[in-house]
């Protein structure tokens, strides 16, 4: 399940950082990129939780600018 | 976790880190990977080009002061850590007095409330967008936004500030799923704007007309600034100087095994602090060339236009939604949040410090509604710049006394750690040697008009000379004799 979960983030990672550089290319409209950056996000936030249950850092509770 | 453990980092809070404890460096390298990609990026970044940085000016000062920043870490703070593996704060406690540490803490605690009222208005800038709400800065430092901004910065102010109350884990956990993502998207809105500017050739890139074209649209609104090469060194160097030169980073690497873990940081900047603030500026640029009526504002009542009509105003939410849509605006409100949340839970373990009778809950939620508040005035997120370089100008010298302490005094025949083996509370010659370089420090800034990042190592260094000097005066004989024995 974990595996799964991992490969799903991956190819959600990509589905938000990589239409850009096909964009970029002129391959793609920005409005597949917006959408896609979209569907990325939604499935990383959906599979990541499942495998990235890591502890804290040690300063998890510090301020970062 | 008890409220008392949970302050700096959980574990081995009054106690040397037990070699059994110590991590490799590759944990920090992962840990660093995901710090300095927030909220604070998609402000600064686009107040860069609003100062009129150039776009060499901004890549070499950029690269110059982020490598500064990393050396700092490596040969100032984890020496020290590693000699010592205490915490800041329990390091302080020993030399400078447990009630000193309180005021500092809560000097600390309320410009972390500041920091987070900057991001709680990044982030109703962002959550405004669907709503319409525009956002649009005052002239006046201390004139609010139009009516709607405000009360949508109420609304997120109460949400951040009841989750933080609940505690830093949940949005911790939140923070450290998004860190990887949150990067992705920065790196997304960088080159789709490149690519919105067409930017994409390499002859295009290397003439940059994208950035001096946005440059000379911003100076035609809002009149003629400049943001020169050693300004972006000394800023990139210096915006984390509470953590390096301010050794607030000695709780992270009390747990280093090697001196080489004081290299990792250098993920944490080149990703956050040049990666995502170039890649924030782009958005700007690139909406002042495609949309401009997003970006140049009208100027508010009782003022007058410096140049052309309207003043440009860079407002996150605005910048991501028109690069990559709705997850950008997802992007600008986690980080906004994950940013804020954990500042304001910080400042109410301060207050609570002073308050220990209240509940950490209720001081969170005090700190939470003077964030609010400070969100609530736009100026403060639009002169970021200025405020991060007071922040290390004010937190950055007790670095300074860490450093006296741990090479000078036994040097110079005093006692190190004072306060513990006298017994003081507060030791007095830390008091001055801090607060009255402090206090020039902000006059410049405040009174002066001195860029607020060049104060921080002048500050630094007086504060660490004028604690060797106070503490000749002040320490007793009989603990000096202790020493020459």
């Amino acid at each position: 399940m974990q595996s799964i979960a991992k490969i799903v983030s991956l190819i959600t990672l990509g589905l938000v950082a990589l239409p850009c550089l096909l964009y970029f290319a002129g391959a793609i409209g920005i409005d597949a990129v917006k959408w896609t950056a979209l569907a990325g996000t939604i499935g990383w936030f959906l599979s990541t939780p499942v495998w990235m249950s890591r502890k804290l850092s040690i300063d998890a509770d510090e301020v970062e600018i | 976790m008890s409220e008392e453990t949970s302050n700096s980092g959980g574990e081995f809070e009054r106690e040397p880190v037990p070699d059994s404890a110590l991590l490799g460096n590759g944990k920090f390298w992962g840990m660093y990977a995901g710090e300095h990609a927030a909220g604070t990026e998609f402000m600064i970044g686009p107040l860069f080009l609003a100062a009129g940085a150039s776009l060499s000016d901004l890549l070499l000062g950029l690269l110059l002061g982020n490598l500064l920043a990393v050396v700092t870490w490596r040969f100032l703070v984890v020496p020290i850590a590693m000699a010592k593996r205490l915490t800041l704060y329990y390091q302080l406690e020993r030399i400078a007095g447990g009630g000193l540490v309180k005021f500092y803490n809560v000097v600390n605690g309320l410009l972390f409330c500041f920091l987070a009222g900057a991001m709680v208005t990044v982030s109703a800038s962002a959550v405004g967008v669907p709503f319409g709400i525009a956002f649009d800065v005052p002239s006046n430092f201390f004139g609010l936004s139009n009516p709607s901004f405000t009360a949508l910065v109420a609304v997120v102010g109460v949400v951040i500030a009841i989750v933080a109350a609940g505690g830093y884990e949940r949005v911790a956990r939140v923070a450290n799923i998004a860190a990887p993502w949150m990067i992705a998207v920065f790196a997304a809105c960088g080159i789709v704007s490149l690519a919105q500017m067409e930017a994409n050739s390499v002859a295009a890139l290397t003439e940059g007309e994208f950035w001096s074209g946005a440059i000379a649209t911003v100076q035609a609104h809002n009149g003629e600034q400049s943001f020169g090469f050693w300004q972006i060194v000394v800023f990139a160097w210096l915006c984390n100087g509470a953590m390096h030169f301010g050794m607030a980073d000695l709780s992270i690497f009390r747990f280093a095994r090697s001196k080489a873990a004081g290299w990792a940081p250098a993920i944490g900047m080149f990703l956050g602090h040049y990666m995502a603030w170039i890649a924030a500026a782009l958005l700007l640029a690139a909406l002042l060339k495609l949309q401009p009526s997003l970006a140049i504002m009208p100027v508010p009542e009782g003022d007058e236009d410096v140049g052309l009509p309207g003043t440009v105003v860079a407002n996150p939410g605005q910048l991501a939604f028109h690069s990559l849509g709705w997850a950008g605006i997802l992007c600008v409100v986690i980080a906004g949040w994950t940013t804020a949340n954990p500042t304001i839970y910080r400042a109410g373990l301060a207050f609570q410090g002073v308050l220990p009778s209240r509940s950490r809950a209720a001081m969170t939620m005090v700190a939470g509604a003077i964030a609010t508040i400070a969100g609530a005035f736009p100026n403060l997120s639009a002169q970021l710049l200025g405020f991060v370089g007071t922040y290390g100008t004010v937190l950055g010298p007790m670095g300074a006394v860490i450093f006296v302490d741990f090479y000078l005094m036994k040097t110079f025949g005093m006692q190190d750690e004072y306060a513990d083996r006298s017994g003081a509370r507060a030791n007095i010659a830390v008091l001055i040697a801090w607060l009255l370089p402090v206090a020039v420090g902000l006059y410049l800034i405040f009174q002066q008009g001195l860029f607020a990042a060049y104060a921080v190592i002048p500050c630094w260094i007086t504060c660490g000379v004028l604690y060797l000097v106070l503490s000749r005066l002040t320490q007793k004989a009989s603990h000096r004799s202790e020493v020459n024995r």
